[in-house]
């Protein structure tokens, strides 16, 4: 309920806000229409490079792009959200993978956990959005070009939360079980399968919803600097290109609804491993 | 004790220098792929000028101003949520929403509104940094505990000093993670704004322009002012941390 009042409060101040702003740009047209309250709202609402397109003019251009076009078609949003969809997918599941290698690595590993962990926190400092351009010459000059370029964006992004998340987690279970563990002569993958990762089960999941996120964040930049034909970022450089202001808000929900959709999968997933594993809800 | 824990990582690094320079000579790698480490070092003090333009106009201009703006205006309502209940339960699980979107995608809009010049950029790394420190802020005034929050009433401080003098304090491990958190989103958030449209001048303009003109060495250069920037940055946060909340758990031995 309060949820649905800020809300509603935010499309009231988004449709006055965008009759100011537009009709900065509309003020001739305005004139022309013969003034007034009635053609000021009818004119700023409706413009073709408004400012601020008003929220129905967003919903009409997803619906357009969604629903009237055929989906492989490149005017289709559809198509643009799946290329930047399967360079999500592929990143995140590389950058989990890698993560949680890493953090078994270091987890069994005290050299490890001491040399490598702060250049892997130091290997986040580096704002990773700015190499993209560059990752993607170099993998593209040894001839590794479509999605994979913006997957390994993804994956540096994303390794970083899951293996710092399964570090706490595989250390997370306490010297009891460990010694439980020893007193049943258990090896150290037994120790490693049996024990430590049904005990990093909750940290895992934080960290991959986080992760999922900004394998999203990363495919979409990935796709700026690189002059990519299709993806949601794309649509947004081409949209800036050219002052097609609605087509970036339409990039922009789509987007939105993506990156929502794909951290409630990850959570329904996590349900149904929690429920196999027998937490109680 | 104290320098083991220093000379590890540093071995690392220095053995992770030596092997990519041998890999380079070794095989030849092309220039366009892979400039050695001294190439990058050679071409980063030549051009030490133009780095530091580049680093005032992202950094000094654009980050540091947007960081605090953002940080200020999560932290300000984040106050006005913990103050009406009604505004904390509309607007958190918005906050947790925003955390997962990919908010970088309204730079485009932002250049637009803003112009190419720092303005837009600053405007950016606020947008980026509001969210994760109301989140947080709201997360850390919950943190202080019943009986301590019942102190406070037997005293008969009112709303105010209990924030003050307990419910701030508690809130600041809350709050530092905040900044570091954003410390970082704002070095990300105004360098890809800048891919969209900016004066001849900035550390993403450059790494754009460089990597279409073939001149590697010059990218690695800003990447590793970008690092060694982020990384003091964030550093000075931690240093920060530490000296205000001496009394975490996590910092006595």
């Amino acid at each position: 309920m309060p949820v649905t009042v800020v809300c509603l409060a935010i499309l009231v101040a988004w449709y006055i806000a965008a009759v100011f702003m537009n009709t900065v740009v509309a003020e001739a047209k305005i004139e022309a229409a013969g003034g007034g309250l009635v053609n000021t709202l009818d004119i700023s609402w409706s413009l073709e490079r408004p400012v601020i397109p008003a929220p129905h003019q967003v919903v009409v251009e997803v619906w357009k792009t969604v629903f009237t076009v055929a989906p492989w078609k490149v005017k289709s949003l559809v198509f643009h959200v799946w290329v930047t969809l399967s360079s999500t997918l592929l990143g995140f599941a590389l950058g989990t993978l890698l993560g949680i290698g890493l953090a078994v690595a270091i987890v069994h590993s005290k050299l490890l956990n001491k040399s490598l962990m702060p250049w892997i926190i130091a290997s986040q400092t580096i704002p990773i959005l700015a190499i993209a351009p560059m990752v993607i010459v170099v993998l593209g000059s040894v001839g590794l070009t479509g999605i994979f370029p913006k997957s390994i964006i993804s994956m540096y992004l994303c390794f970083f939360p899951v293996t710092i998340g399964m570090v706490k987690g595989l250390t997370s279970p306490d010297p009891m079980q460990l010694d439980l563990m020893r007193t049943y002569n258990a090896s150290g993958p037994q120790v490693l399968w049996k024990l430590r990762f049904p005990a990093a089960m909750p940290f895992l999941f934080t960290s991959l919803k986080i992760a999922i996120a900004i394998a999203l964040t990363g495919a979409i930049v990935g796709e700026l600097p690189t002059g990519a034909q299709a993806g949601i970022g794309s649509r947004m450089l081409a949209g800036s290109y050219y002052g097609q202001t609605i087509q970036i808000w339409a990039a922009l929900v789509a987007a939105s609804a993506v990156a929502a959709s794909l951290v409630y999968g990850v959570g329904g997933i996590e349900r149904v491993v929690n429920a196999r594993m027998g937490v109680r809800a | 004790m104290k320098t083991q824990n220093f000379i590890a990582p540093v071995i690392f690094g220095v053995a992770v220098l030596v092997f990519w320079q041998a890999f380079v000579r070794f095989f030849d790698v092309p220039f366009v792929i892979f400039p050695a480490p001294t190439d990058i070092w050679a071409k980063l003090i030549t051009s030490l000028p133009t780095l530091y333009e580049d680093f005032v106009q992202t950094f000094i201009r654009a980050v540091i101003p947007g960081w605090i703006i953002g940080s200020l205006a999560g932290f300000l309502v984040a106050l006005l949520c913990d103050r009406f209940d009604f505004l904390k339960r509309g607007l958190l699980p918005l906050g947790n929403l925003a955390a997962a979107l990919p908010i970088v995608g309204v730079a485009p809009i932002l250049v637009m509104w803003f112009g190419f010049d720092w303005q837009s950029k600053a405007a950016m790394v606020v947008v980026m940094t509001f969210f994760p420190m109301l989140v947080n802020v709201v997360t850390g005034l919950q943190a202080s505990g019943h009986l301590e929050r019942d102190l406070m009433r037997s005293y008969g401080a009112n709303w105010l000093q209990t924030l003050v003098k307990l419910r701030l304090p508690a809130a600041m491990p809350f709050i530092f993670n905040a900044l570091k958190i954003n410390s970082t989103l704002a070095m990300i958030g105004a360098i890809v704004a800048e891919f969209f449209g900016t004066p001849i001048v900035g550390m993403g303009f450059r790494i754009s322009t460089e990597v279409g003109r073939m001149g590697l060495d010059m990218v690695w250069a800003e990447i590793t002012v970008a690092a060694l920037v982020g990384s003091a940055f964030y550093g000075l946060l931690v240093a920060l941390e530490r000296w205000v909340t001496f009394w975490h758990p996590s910092y006595r031995t």
